[in-house]
């Protein structure tokens, strides 16, 4: 991002300001402390759930926080299966594999869709990208029931492969704004020099585009799998036993156990480590996938 | 629904300057092919992702507003007819309908406008230098990346729980004992839990509005001798509008289609179910498909009302980019 450039020029500016030593580094001290204090706060949650899923089940209900318990990894074990319960592979692996082919088909529709948006764009291409908006803005929940309808009708209820077409539909917008904006900041004339050379459509996009936008494609993807991944209405309702995801096992896992609370930390944290992984690794794209490719 | 919005907001760079053209091909002064052959080849690489969204997203809705003006419950499959408005009449006079309305856009107000506060505040704190700056950026921004469900279900049962939760028993070393938070405040928890996930996205999006001011100007002003709240009113949030308006209608769009957080916490229970969590219990437990659609066309109403303004303002920045 543009962070090295802007805290650089800003840095002068504060000093020509105000003397060293003034007020001002006094403020800045404080604003430092405040931000590392709601740092913290932010972070508390998550690492409180990663700790107590180090506990065992009875330092976790403690009814003061132990802070300093032993470690132990049970909560873990019990999760994939140890005590007896579902074990949780099957919608791991349902998740992963919606999650991931949902995202290759996604990209795959979506580079030639942004190529014919913004580098030999059609007509009325800005029309054809609101439309592709729109649809993110009107509430899923609305379609949910013909969906559901329909999946019963088609006896694709329960079946990962209709999950997979809910999630391309879901993602595709996010990926072609994502995508146009990538392909858009691309100079005219490499794609110019590229048609006098005589190279057709597929050896442009090969060879020209594909290693430019590469990067781009790839926080594109990783932002398309964590919505997947993350996915739960849909998934609940047009799920059951064979086709359950991730986020659906994870509901309906706690309602089943007693004393489970290092359990549900540790279900929690495996559940979200993809996402965290994926986000981190996206994070310098993070900003204009979630604006869809409004703010860069 | 976007033609009002987007004919005379045509956004983006490439309107400006015409696209390259291949020397033998027939266009016309903007640069558009003339031959019908040409120009399916230019649509051929959009033919595809736009047929699939049309179908999977658009004929859904088709469905869904003809299947609201029929009475058809599933508990009664013979008796399906077409009862005109008779489900709309129900989706707008029952009260328990009437209240998840209101439900939804309290949830929605208060947790846009507290993490957009919050967003703004903690970018202003991190588009600063100091020691570990990084590392408290992704604190911040960590609570956005647990899973939905996992999130609802952390705060539900290791912190808000009233014997075991982190809050209480944090409260405890103080010598104070804390209610039982769910019950006692079930929207506020639900809000609560919102906020700490969707005040990293606002600040992501205003961190980079931040970094998209004017130096220059930035400058001039601290030569000028400005003080930092002056800056901050001047120029700071004139710049801000955009990105705060695009912030707060993204998170808008996610948060009243919220259904995670309420399914998870109190089930819907105590006054908490919103509209997607009423629609799905409409569709579920009582099997009603017309009333079901019916508050789902309700739904998309509402939506594309609050969509408009966030197509102006997508297509503002879009604007604003092809400006520079």
């Amino acid at each position: 991002m543009t962070t090295a450039v802007q805290t650089a020029a800003a840095a002068p500016t504060t000093a020509t300001a105000t003397p060293p030593g003034g007020k001002k580094s006094n403020l800045g001290w404080l604003a430092t402390t405040a931000t590392w204090i709601i740092a913290f706060i932010f972070a508390a949650p998550i690492l409180w759930m990663v700790l107590t899923s180090f506990h065992s089940e009875n330092d976790a209900t403690q009814r003061t926080p132990q802070l300093f318990a032993p470690l132990t990894v049970e909560g873990y074990r019990n999760f994939f299966g140890a005590d007896g319960g579902a074990s949780p592979w099957p919608a791991l692996i349902n998740s992963a594999w919606a999650a991931i082919v949902s995202t290759l088909v996604v990209i795959a529709l979506a580079i030639p869709a942004a190529y014919a948006l913004s580098v030999r764009p059609v007509r009325k291409w800005s029309d054809v990208m609101f439309f592709f908006l729109s649809t993110k803005m009107l509430p899923a929940v609305a379609g949910l029931m013909p969906i559901y309808l329909i999946a019963t009708r088609i006896h694709m209820l329960d079946n990962i492969w209709f999950m997979i077409i809910i999630y391309t539909a879901m993602n595709l917008p996010i990926a072609i704004w994502m995508m146009r904006s990538f392909l858009a900041d691309i100079p005219r004339d490499l794609f110019e020099a590229a048609s006098l050379d005589g190279a057709g459509l597929l050896q442009t996009l090969r060879k020209v585009i594909a290693p430019i936008v590469s990067p781009g494609i790839a926080s594109t993807a990783l932002i398309c799998f964590i919505f997947a991944w993350n996915e739960m209405l849909f998934a609940r309702v047009l799920t059951g036993v064979v086709a359950e995801t991730s986020p659906v096992f994870l509901t309906s896992f706690v309602t089943s156990q007693g004393q489970f609370l290092a359990q549900v930390c540790a279900a929690a944290t495996v559940i979200s480590l993809p996402v965290l992984i994926a986000g981190f690794a996206a994070q310098d794209k993070l900003v204009q996938g979630l604006s869809l490719g409004a703010v860069k | 629904m976007t033609t009002a919005v987007q004919s005379d907001n045509a956004p983006g760079p490439d309107q400006a300057q015409p696209p390259p053209q291949a020397a033998p091909t027939a266009t016309d002064p903007e640069g558009y092919p003339q031959t019908a052959k040409e120009r399916w080849i230019r649509r051929a690489p959009l033919l595809p992702a736009l047929v699939f969204t049309i179908i999977v997203t658009q004929l859904p809705f088709v469905a869904t507003l003809a299947i609201s003006f029929f009475n058809w419950n599933a508990f009664r499959p013979d008796d399906r007819r077409f009862v005109w408005f008779d489900n709309y009449v129900n989706v707008f006079t029952d009260a328990d309908l009437r209240k998840s309305v209101f439900t939804t856009v309290i949830l929605t107000v208060v947790v846009v406008l507290v993490s957009l506060v919050l967003g703004l505040g903690i970018a202003l704190l991190l588009n600063r230098t100091f020691f570990g700056r990084g590392l408290a950026r992704t604190m911040i921004i960590a609570p956005f990346l647990i899973v939905p469900v996992a999130a609802a279900l952390l705060f539900k049962h290791a912190i808000y729980n009233s014997t075991f939760g982190l809050l209480n028993g944090v409260l405890r070393w103080f010598g104070i004992e804390g209610p039982d938070w769910i019950s006692q405040f079930p929207l506020t928890v639900i809000e609560v839990q919102l906020i700490w996930q969707w005040t990293p996205f606002m600040t992501l999006i205003l961190l980079a509005g931040l970094q998209s001011r004017p130096t220059d100007i930035l400058e001039a002003a601290s030569v000028d001798g400005a003080t930092g709240w002056q800056t901050f009113t001047n120029l700071t949030l004139p710049h801000m509008r955009r990105y705060l308006e695009l912030a707060a209608l993204l998170g808008a769009i996610y948060i009243v289609q919220n259904f995670d957080a309420v399914f998870t916490i109190t089930s819907g229970g105590l006054g908490t179910a919103n509209l997607p969590y009423t629609i799905y219990q409409t569709l579920f437990t009582a099997q009603n498909y017309g009333l079901a659609s019916a508050q789902g066309v309700v739904v998309v109403i509402a939506s594309l009302i609050i969509a408009t303004f966030a197509l102006r303002t997508v297509s503002g920045l879009l604007k604003d980019e092809g400006a520079k």
